[in-house]
């Protein structure tokens, strides 16, 4: 079985575009482009070399030794918290950013749940000059104040998404509606593995580069370049993807992703999509989703805004479904309790949505002779009132 | 014959109007189809409501949210229609997103549109090249047309793709844009609307998005054979009410 993109943009059964024909020249005008774009040297040099000089990468792969004796594994740690803006986004935004350039795109829009990927994406506008709006939902604005600020320190205009649940499925509608209206001057980064062929898969490539660092990092420092287990968490899984790309087709690496519980898979306030989804189609893409028994999208829970999406990407439903991957889902209170473990342990506090994946450690059993890698997606600065509220510290 | 081309062969401009079933009151479905009908309107839209209706503006968007606040269902509009065939003649077609389609089950849903005297249907995110590969032989088996939009970015190989696939008529959408009313149309939608008249295609053309009042209406049926009006209903249903209909028809088409 392959767990890359086909041909017709299908992850197995998911993946696809199933978008109004509005929107048609613009998604038909990337599909046709990305490939080429990307696999020019000229953009291959400038995107490695941003990585490089403004991102900060390689990001080291870090052998987290006191976790490692408690847990009697071997244990490292993908350091995509020291990236530029705090977490693996950005991965993503300067290859996206290069691609609208070469696409002669005068204008940049995008979602943002949590603000990471706003900040992202503004950040990489300012680099170049380019406009930048980002949509958010009025209650993430609300909620995420300091990363609001950040967006408009970079000069990024944040407009409210004021439809619907006014959270980030809503921003990511009126972001699509902005393209709609824009279809000629406006490039759309899309800030995860989601949305209609070909982002799913662009977005994957662009965070490939987590894996491709880490192959060489694992053979330097373990004399292979495999580890027995991959572990990142999932929101629409863009993290996720850029850890497990090259991995993907490699079947003595064992794939674990983990999802928010929230309050329990069965409270009712979840954002475990494997678990409680169904195929449908959100933002284009056919792919597991939660919703009704009557097909409305419902709005998902999780402490942390950054895996509070009520779909997966294409390429993580594949996943699920064919069983490549195990998935597991945390609920709010291992998380946070993760957040101080990890903090108190190694010295790094994480992003919440990250905390999250560490949680496998008290799920899954390792081998003492096992490699496990966790992509550690990005710090816990962003997250910081969040932990003084819930630890009262 | 289907309906909608019984409706073409009478070879007047058609005015069609869209509402979201469910809005502004749970049962209004019904009424607003009977006085629709008695106000001469040559065919509707029933609106099948979504959580998120990604091509729409702001009214459809709110609309659409209060019918589902209402209590409005896919199944629920079904047995809303169940009779409606004793009472409506012009044609019906159902609008909406395929994710509360696929949820229903495609066939089901196929099935319940033959049984209650659809025509026709509208997927706005239902791409023609899917619907080409995966779905059109099942509409057929139950008689339903499917309707594609059309932009001004469409190119034309694509366009004519769409004409071999279509019955019924082509949405056109009156320009680069999300539903919503407009009071004008400006020479690059008269410029669009001409260069599409010349393409000469076999499907009749309609147009929508924009068109809100008699002098959008009149420029959309000089280059086409019909428009379709939407939000501003909506927003006339919701400050008026399904009793002034025909007051709103009567504005539009003398
Ligand atoms: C640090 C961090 N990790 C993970 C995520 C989840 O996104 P994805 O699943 O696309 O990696 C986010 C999203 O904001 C994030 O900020």
């Amino acid at each position: 079985m392959n767990f890359n993109v086909d041909e017709k943009g299908y992850y197995g059964d998911f993946g696809g575009a199933f978008i109004p024909e509005m929107l048609y020249p613009n998604v038909e005008e990337l599909r046709q482009n990305y490939l080429s774009i990307t696999a020019e040297p000229d953009f291959k040099k400038e995107f490695d070399e941003l990585l490089k000089v403004y991102v900060g990468r390689p990001t080291p792969l870090y052998f987290a030794k006191r976790l490692s004796e408690k847990y009697k594994t071997k244990i490292y740690l993908k350091r995509e918290d020291l990236c530029h803006t705090g977490a693996h986004k950005v991965n993503n935004t300067i290859g996206q950013i290069l691609l609208a350039q070469r696409l002669g795109k005068k204008r940049i829009i995008a979602e943002t749940g949590a603000g990471q990927h706003g900040v992202a994406t503004a950040t990489v506008c300012a680099l170049m000059g380019i406009e930048c709006i980002v949509y958010m939902g009025e209650l993430d604005i609300q909620r995420q104040a300091p990363n609001v600020a950040r967006m408009k320190m970079l000069g990024a205009e944040v407009r409210p998404a004021q439809s619907g649940s006014k959270t980030l499925k809503d921003a990511t509608n009126e972001a699509i509606r902005d393209w709609i209206n824009n279809p000629v001057d406006t490039h759309y980064i899309i800030g995860s593995v989601v949305g209609p062929h070909p982002y799913p898969d662009m977005v994957a490539r662009f965070q490939a580069v987590i894996s491709e660092e880490t192959k060489w990092q694992l053979a330097e420092a373990e004399g292979r370049d495999y580890p027995d287990h991959v572990i990142a968490c999932v929101g629409g899984g863009s993290n996720a993807a850029g850890l497990y790309y090259h991995y993907l087709n490699d079947k003595r690496v064992n794939i674990i992703a983990v999802e928010a519980a929230g309050k329990g898979i069965d409270s009712g306030e979840s954002a475990a999509t494997s678990a409680l989804g169904k195929e449908g189609i959100i933002h284009g893409s056919k792919t597991l989703l939660m919703q009704t028994p009557d097909g409305q999208i419902t709005e998902p829970y999780s402490i942390s805004a950054g895996l509070d999406y009520p779909g997966v990407g294409p390429m993580h439903a594949h996943l699920f479904r064919s069983q490549r991957a195990k998935f597991i889902s945390i609920p709010d209170q291992e998380a946070m309790d993760w957040g101080l473990t990890l903090s108190q342990m190694e010295g790094i506090i994480p992003a919440i949505e990250t905390a999250h994946a560490f949680a496998a450690l008290d799920v899954c059993k390792f081998g003492p002779e096992e490699i496990v890698v966790f992509n550690c997606s990005g710090r816990g600065d962003k997250d910081l009132d969040t932990y003084i509220d819930y630890f009262k510290l | 014959m289907n309906r909608i081309d019984q409706k073409f062969k009478e070879g007047k401009k058609l005015l069609s109007l869209y509402f979201s079933a469910g809005h502004p009151n749970l049962e209004d479905t019904v009424p607003i189809l009977k006085q629709l009908q008695a106000s001469g309107v040559d065919m509707v839209e029933i609106g099948l409501p979504f959580s998120d209706p990604l091509a729409d503006g702001p009214t459809i968007q709110e609309s659409s949210t209060q019918a589902l606040r209402n209590g409005m269902t896919t199944e629920k509009l079904f047995s809303q229609l169940e009779e409606i065939r004793q009472e409506i003649q012009i044609p019906l077609i159902l609008m909406g997103y395929f994710n509360p389609m696929m949820q229903f089950g495609i066939e089901k849903f196929c099935q319940r549109c033959e049984e209650v005297g659809i025509d026709g249907l509208i997927i706005p995110d239902l791409p023609v090249d899917i619907y080409h590969e995966q779905y059109q032989t099942l509409f057929n088996q139950h008689g339903l047309y499917n309707m594609f939009l059309i932009t001004p970015q469409t190119s034309e190989e694509r366009i004519h793709f769409i004409d071999k696939v279509s019955n019924g008529f082509i949405y056109m959408v009156s320009s680069a844009s999300v539903t919503g009313a407009k009071n004008t149309f400006g020479s690059a939608q008269t410029d669009y609307f001409q260069r599409i008249k010349k393409m000469k295609l076999n499907t009749p053309t309609v147009v929508g998005f924009g068109i809100s009042n008699a002098e959008t209406y009149e420029a959309a049926t000089a280059h086409a054979r019909g428009a379709i009006i939407g939000s501003a209903f909506i927003k006339f249903l919701e400050h008026q009410g399904v009793e002034r209909i025909p007051e709103f028809i009567k504005s539009i088409r003398k």
